[in-house]
């Protein structure tokens, strides 16, 4: 009876934490369009990736660290390589899931890490191994609904994180910047902001360019950095780069990063410094 | 310092895990650079068994393929839509014993051609003469590839013409001439199909017809309504031409049961074949689809047909299925599907498919094995076909490749994934596709030959042997032209120069040919299955009309059966339901055999 109360005391207690949001999202977006339009290539390709994952980053963590850690992140990327990761063979998707989860423990400076784990591995894929990954480029069925519905969940899911204004930046940038590539390939409008109906977008708008570890702190520092990811994508889409957001992202990324890491370094030390200073001034008066 | 060794040992791990995707994706071409391959005949038949060598104008054959030029307002992306109606499908029109073949156009004005086989090494195009060479007129629309049956069991082959425009049927007249067969009402007066298959599906003797759509019926593609004419999805479209199912009534008429029996779709079929992949008795039909799932319609005993490509695992991973053909690729008496796809390195990897059928079979159910075979990767792959090349007794496989070769060095794909990518309100309109601009889309791929080792690998060998062919190939077919009792290779290509490879195998390689004729069935004994069993091995083949993407190969089968001196016996199944049993039969020998129904 104790036993049970306990259990019942327990569940009453469970309170849902926000940090559940971004797993549950990916993993309602993954099924609702798998069980509708049969997204994946199939479930076994998509659990490798997981559990590559998972498992590279528990080892990595414990052998570094020496303690375990939360495995939503991890799950995060997995998820995310197993739908962005595009191949017919088993092995792309987890050495992709590897290098993801290795990249935020060797590619670090002062203390942090710089590339999202998912767009390095995806990126590291693509120039590693053109001839045997792809990235996925289909849309959601052939339905409207479907993208619009993935769209509205997806942005409340993101506002409830307080972080609507990155997707939304990107996605204003991304349709002005559409409207420059227009004029200057003489291409038609729908053509250039064709991409961004798609699947692909969906998960890097709300999943890449909102990760939290990989982002920098200020509110109005993050809607410059996706402003300049979405101007670098243009410049790389007029290169004819097919995926040309992942490769911006890469680019940009962890040189926001570094900049407000090293700018955050110095700030520390003057403040230290001047700290100093005027304890020292404090105790010669 | 323990801190520091695990920083190093880290960096190493993560320095092997970046270099791993490199090697594992580059194997093939490493391991081509440290062999010392040498490209001479003999070599070849030393290490492979066979040489192929282009004798194309040796034996007197000039063809070149026409694109069609459709309604202006494609211009932009015309070689994207304008992409097929190269095709080859053979057949001994005259019944000489000699194989000959018939080669499309798709131009207006354009004449198709039939290759006669003269049997002295050389060929000559009697399409004019025989009535079936001007078949590419405004009125009428453009070939898109044909397909030989006898309809009416006379003993000679006619040619059904897959078309963009009016489908049309020609009766062969003894071997002397074709003459065009009113098809009456319930054939479409204006289709969009490419593919069209022969097969009798009810097994009472005479051949039904089955064909596929590929954009709708209802467009003309010559004089566009609207630009909303483009697939509404790249992988989920359902806006294609629709299916047709014509029952064979055997006065010369045919009545479009699609609807009755359940073969209805509308899927952007590209190729279709037809086999009794189930074992029931009755033939069934494989569609590859452009643009979404492919489809298996099984047979129920005649009365109607279900798709159960989902059920038994092939229908669910949306693709661009352009090809469908079967061989026994492993020698166990079971045909595998091959389906090819779309491989683009970085952009796009589909995958050709190979749907290897369970064992033991209680239950239907195939799984793709395509890369564990090796056979996966081709490239833009269009036409497929297995067929025995070396003579070893294990099914090889020919792959045509390549979609637009434009100007070198420039690229189209960047632009074609921007909006097939996209929602169907832009991808399904033809304005919103930015313009070609004369740019290659997987263009000067090389077309693939893949040899079937007997122990679960295919190696691809086509610079080896004498194939390399980089012409934006679509239809591959597989005949003996030259009765030596092995397969030439035919490859016709889009705006491009039909070729012939004529192959020469080891002397030391075997083989065994069976030429059927049907009595209570079909008189081209399409849907009969030969199986023939030699030296603890057993293969099984099926005659087919369809085969591959818009390509028919020659009507016997032919089986390579190594050094092996004998073989033990050779089983018939007929689409009557008759058995017939060959035992001890001659090797290197084409043996005719009439189906033989007991009174």
């Amino acid at each position: 009876m104790s036993e049970n109360g306990s259990l019942v005391s327990k569940i009453k207690n469970l309170k849902y934490s926000h940090k559940y949001t971004p797993p549950l999202l990916i993993t309602g977006i993954v099924l609702a369009a798998h069980l509708s339009f049969g997204i994946l290539t199939g479930y076994r390709k998509l659990l490798l990736a997981i559990v590559a994952s998972i498992i590279t980053e528990a080892a990595l963590h414990r052998w570094i660290l020496g303690k375990w850690r939360s495995i939503s992140s991890a799950y995060i990327s997995g998820v995310s390589v197993g739908i962005l990761i595009r191949s017919p063979m088993f092995w792309p998707y987890a050495l992709c899931s590897m290098i993801s989860i290795a990249s935020k423990y060797v590619l670090r400076y002062k203390g942090r890490h710089l590339w999202n784990p998912s767009n390095f591995g995806v990126v590291a894929m693509l120039l590693l191994a053109p001839g045997s990954v792809a990235v996925l480029s289909i849309q959601w069925g052939n339905n409207m609904w479907a993208m619009l519905v993935i769209w509205i969940i997806g942005s409340i899911s993101i506002y409830r994180l307080k972080r609507f204004h990155i997707c939304a930046t990107y996605v204003l940038s991304f349709l002005f910047f559409g409207l420059i590539r227009a004029y200057i390939t003489g291409d038609p409008y729908l053509a250039e902001i064709s991409p961004i109906t798609g699947p692909m977008y969906q998960l890097f708008t709300f999943f890449m360019i909102t990760d939290p570890k990989t982002t920098v702190k200020s509110k109005w520092g993050r809607c410059l950095v996706v402003f300049v990811v979405a101007f670098v994508e243009m410049i790389l889409r007029l290169h004819e780069a097919v995926y040309a957001p992942f490769y911006a992202l890469f680019i940009v990324g962890p040189i926001a990063m570094a900049i407000e890491i090293w700018w955050q370094d110095r700030h520390d030390k003057n403040e230290i410094s001047t700290t100093s200073k005027s304890s020292a001034v404090n105790l010669s008066t | 310092m323990a801190a520091k060794n695990n920083k190093i040992s880290l960096i190493v791990i993560f320095a092997v895990l970046l270099v791993t995707p490199y090697v594992v994706s580059h194997y093939d071409t490493i391991k081509k650079v440290w062999s010392s391959e040498n490209s001479g005949h003999q070599d070849a038949l030393n290490r492979y068994g066979f040489y192929l060598k282009d004798v194309t104008s040796d034996w007197g054959v000039n063809f070149t393929h026409h694109a069609p030029k459709l309604d202006s307002k494609l211009d932009h992306i015309m070689p994207e839509v304008a992409s097929v109606g190269a095709s080859v499908s053979v057949s001994d029109f005259n019944n000489d014993g000699w194989q000959d073949f018939y080669l499309t156009n798709s131009e207006h004005g354009k004449p198709n051609a039939l290759y006669e086989n003269l049997g002295n090494g050389h060929f000559k195009n009697v399409a004019s003469q025989m009535g079936v060479a001007d078949v590419n007129t405004k009125a009428t629309g453009v070939s898109m590839s044909s397909v030989w049956g006898d309809y009416d069991n006379d003993g000679y082959e006619d040619l059904f013409i897959a078309k963009w425009g009016k489908p049309m049927l020609f009766h062969n007249d003894k071997g002397k001439g074709f003459t065009k067969v009113d098809l009456g009402s319930e054939f479409p007066d204006w289709v969009n199909s490419n593919t069209a298959v022969w097969f009798d599906y009810d097994n009472d003797g005479l051949l039904d017809l089955f064909m596929g759509g590929y954009f709708d019926e209802n467009i003309d593609l010559w004089h566009l309504k609207s630009t909303l004419m483009m697939p509404e999805s790249f992988e989920y479209a359902k806006n294609g031409g629709r299916t047709y199912l014509f029952h064979n009534l055997g006065n010369g008429k045919f009545k479009e049961v699609s609807k009755k029996m359940g073969v209805v779709s509308n899927r952007w079929t590209y190729a279709a074949t037809a086999a009794d992949v189930d074992h029931s008795g009755y033939p069934d039909l494989i569609l590859a689809n452009d643009y979404g799932v492919d489809q298996l319609f099984l047979n129920q005993k005649g009365k109607e047909f279900y798709n159960a490509a989902q059920k038994v695992g092939i229908g669910f991973v949306p693709k661009s299925g352009m090809n469908a053909s079967l061989g026994d690729v492993m020698n166990r008496g079971r045909l595998a599907i091959y389906i090819t796809n779309i491989s683009e390195p970085g952009v796009l990897i589909q995958g050709n498919s190979l749907w290897v059928p369970t064992v033991p079979s209680e239950k239907l159910q195939y799984k793709n094995l395509a890369e564990n075979l090796g056979i996966e990767l081709g490239g833009w792959s269009y036409g497929a076909q297995f067929g025995d090349l070396n003579l070893d007794g294990n099914q090889d496989l020919y792959v045509a490749n390549g979609f637009y070769s434009g100007k070198k060095g420039t690229d189209y794909w960047y632009d074609f994934s921007k909006v097939a990518g996209g929602n169907k309100k832009i991808i399904a309109d033809a304005k919103n596709w930015p313009a070609m601009k004369g740019r290659s889309l997987s263009g000067y791929q090389q077309n693939k030959i893949w040899i079937n080792d007997g122990a679960g690998k295919f190696q691809e060998v086509a610079d080896a042997v004498g194939g390399k062919l980089k012409l934006d190939s679509r239809a591959v077919a597989l005949a003996d032209l030259n009765n030596d009792g092995t397969l030439e290779i035919l490859v016709a290509s889009q705006g491009a120069p039909f070729k012939i490879y004529k192959n020469t195998v080891a002397a030391s390689h075997n083989w065994i040919g069976f030429k059927l004729k049907g009595t209570k069935s079909n008189s081209s004994a399409i849907g009969a299955e030969v199986e023939i069993y030699w030296n603890s091995n057993r293969q099984v083949q099926v005659v087919n009309s369809a085969s591959g993407f818009s390509a028919e190969n020659q009507r016997p089968l032919y089986f390579g059966l190594g050094e092996t001196g004998s073989v033990q016996k050779a089983i018939i199944h007929w689409p009557s339901g008759h058995t017939q049993t060959i035992k001890n039969p001659d090797i290197n020998t084409l043996h005719t055999i009439t189906e033989s129904v007991p009174s």
